[in-house]
């Protein structure tokens, strides 16, 4: 068992000024406040990669720059997936015995730093195969895009029944003060924004970002808050879309299944009371929707569409706007997931709060749908 | 003259696939054979560039890419001509683009 006893979230956008070390210890600080826990604390530290900072020793850096000198310390890299892997291996220590209080944490000055989107499209498209794939010219919407363009054909999908998963998160994000894009937009305005790797356009995309998340796992509760992790799961298919078993299915039902069987409790995930899903970009939230069975197969959008997914909907779905309006900042983007979970599970989700969130499933996947995280965190009583 | 596009096959499991490697992935047996493909194919998915990620790139946008289905068993992603959709069959070989050897496919 643990317990997400602190969290800490920074507003997502242009930090001008700030590094990622500057970022990583402001969260840092807000997680440790909110979990009432001082840095002498912290016997574990785990930290993601960084774009702008790509130093072979992250965890070490930070704990130095910030003042911690842990247990046990080091980062992990898997895209997309780092922030989700990072909470479930701090879960596995902590329940394990090993450590007390992990501190999870991730940042970057990815909006801000020299170079800007440009670099960071440049960066990330070295995801894809050094000389079977880079060489071509793809981006990560392009990998994605040949995804979309799959999943419509199979699936009789349009690209305005995608765009509603961008109004749904740009819609979630208009009430969070720290998101980066609050101005509502519609169906309409998604379609005609700027192409990017045909089908998916710019509002189809999550949004480039400065910004950082930490929390802290624990053994034991350290106050009032009563949520803790009670199963994870990974599933790693393929790196390369070329190498993809299939280009609408992939690894998250499989994931998924593994972090229910390690609740040792007969779970679905149309138990859920809130779900927090990796939205890297519209198709990625259909497909993930539909492989973890929270909804049929080609229905997510509809079902989006109907507010099944919205704040006072059935399945609420990450109501501070995701990665496509919160923003995204790297392995911090996800991790900003679960931290609404948190918030949400505690009743600190102000004009946010969703009715009852007692079960939450969360998923993330990095690369081309290439790695899966899931997790399931529960409100104690 | 173009080139044409290679792969490889494992001769004791005939397991087929498309990115180098000195072993097969599936049984792991040594010394897989490297053929040319026909360069027949169908198209399995289609996207179009319109934000290249580097300059060289950025001069030829917007650009189609593909994912073909090689007659042989294969996939891969490749360059592909204005205009091609999902279940198109095609025909492809090696071309110069950007300076450097790309898989460019036309209909058939």
């Amino acid at each position: 068992m643990s317990w997400i006893t602190g969290v800490g979230l920074l507003p997502f956008g242009r930090h001008e000024g700030k590094n990622t070390l500057d970022l990583m210890s402001e969260a840092a600080a807000l997680a440790l406040d909110d979990a009432g826990l001082k840095r002498g604390d912290i016997d574990g530290v785990l930290t993601g990669y960084a774009t702008t900072m790509p130093h072979i020793m992250l965890a070490t850096v930070f704990c130095e720059h910030f003042g911690l000198s842990p247990a046990y310390a080091h980062g992990l890299q898997v895209g997309g997936a780092t922030g989700f892997a990072m909470a479930m291996l701090a879960h596995e220590l902590v329940a394990a015995g090993r450590l007390r209080h992990v501190l999870v944490v991730a940042g970057e000055n990815r909006l801000s730093a020299p170079g800007g989107r440009d670099k960071v499209v440049e960066t990330l498209a070295q995801v894809g195969h050094p000389v079977h794939e880079v060489p071509l010219g793809p981006t990560i919407p392009a990998y994605y895009g040949l995804v979309a363009n799959r999943y419509m054909h199979e699936h009789d999908v349009s690209e305005a029944d995608l765009a509603e998963f961008a109004v749904l998160m740009r819609t979630n994000a208009a009430t969070h003060p720290g998101a980066q894009f609050r101005e509502p937009i519609t169906v309409g305005d998604v379609l005609a924004s700027k192409p990017i790797a045909r089908p998916l356009k710019l509002l189809d995309c999550c949004a480039t970002a400065d910004g950082a998340v930490a929390f802290v796992v624990s053994r034991e509760r350290t106050g009032t808050a009563a949520v803790r992790i009670i199963g994870a799961g990974q599933a790693h298919t393929h790196q390369h879309i070329s190498e993809a078993p299939s280009l609408t299915e992939f690894g998250a039902r499989l994931s998924m299944d593994r972090a229910i069987a390690a609740t040792g409790r007969k779970l679905t995930t149309t138990d859920a009371d809130y779900l927090a899903i990796y939205d890297s970009f519209t198709i990625t939230l259909a497909i993930l929707l539909e492989e973890l069975g929270l909804a049929r197969r080609g229905e997510a959008c509809k079902l989006a569409r109907d507010g099944y997914f919205s704040r006072t909907g059935a399945k609420p779905l990450n109501t501070h706007g995701g990665l496509m309006s919160y923003g995204h900042c790297g392995v911090a983007g996800a991790l900003a997931h679960l931290v609404e979970t948190q918030l949400q599970m505690t009743g600190r989700a102000e004009s946010r709060q969703v009715a009852d969130a007692g079960l939450a499933f969360l998923h993330g996947d990095g690369g081309v749908m290439s790695s899966h995280v899931s997790l399931i965190m529960e409100r104690q009583g | 003259m173009s080139e044409a596009i290679s792969y490889q096959r494992c001769a004791p499991c005939g397991h087929v696939w498309y990115f180098v490697r000195s072993f097969c992935p599936k049984c792991g047996a040594r010394e897989p054979v490297t053929s040319r493909a026909s360069g027949a194919g169908v198209v399995h998915a289609v996207t179009i560039v319109d934000r290249a990620p580097t300059p060289d790139m950025k001069a030829l946008a917007p650009y189609t890419l593909v994912m073909v289905d090689a007659e042989e068993g294969f996939r891969l992603m490749a360059h592909g001509e204005p205009g091609l959709a999902i279940g198109d069959r095609v025909a492809g070989s090696i071309v110069e683009l950007a300076g450097r050897p790309i898989p460019f496919f036309k209909r058939a």
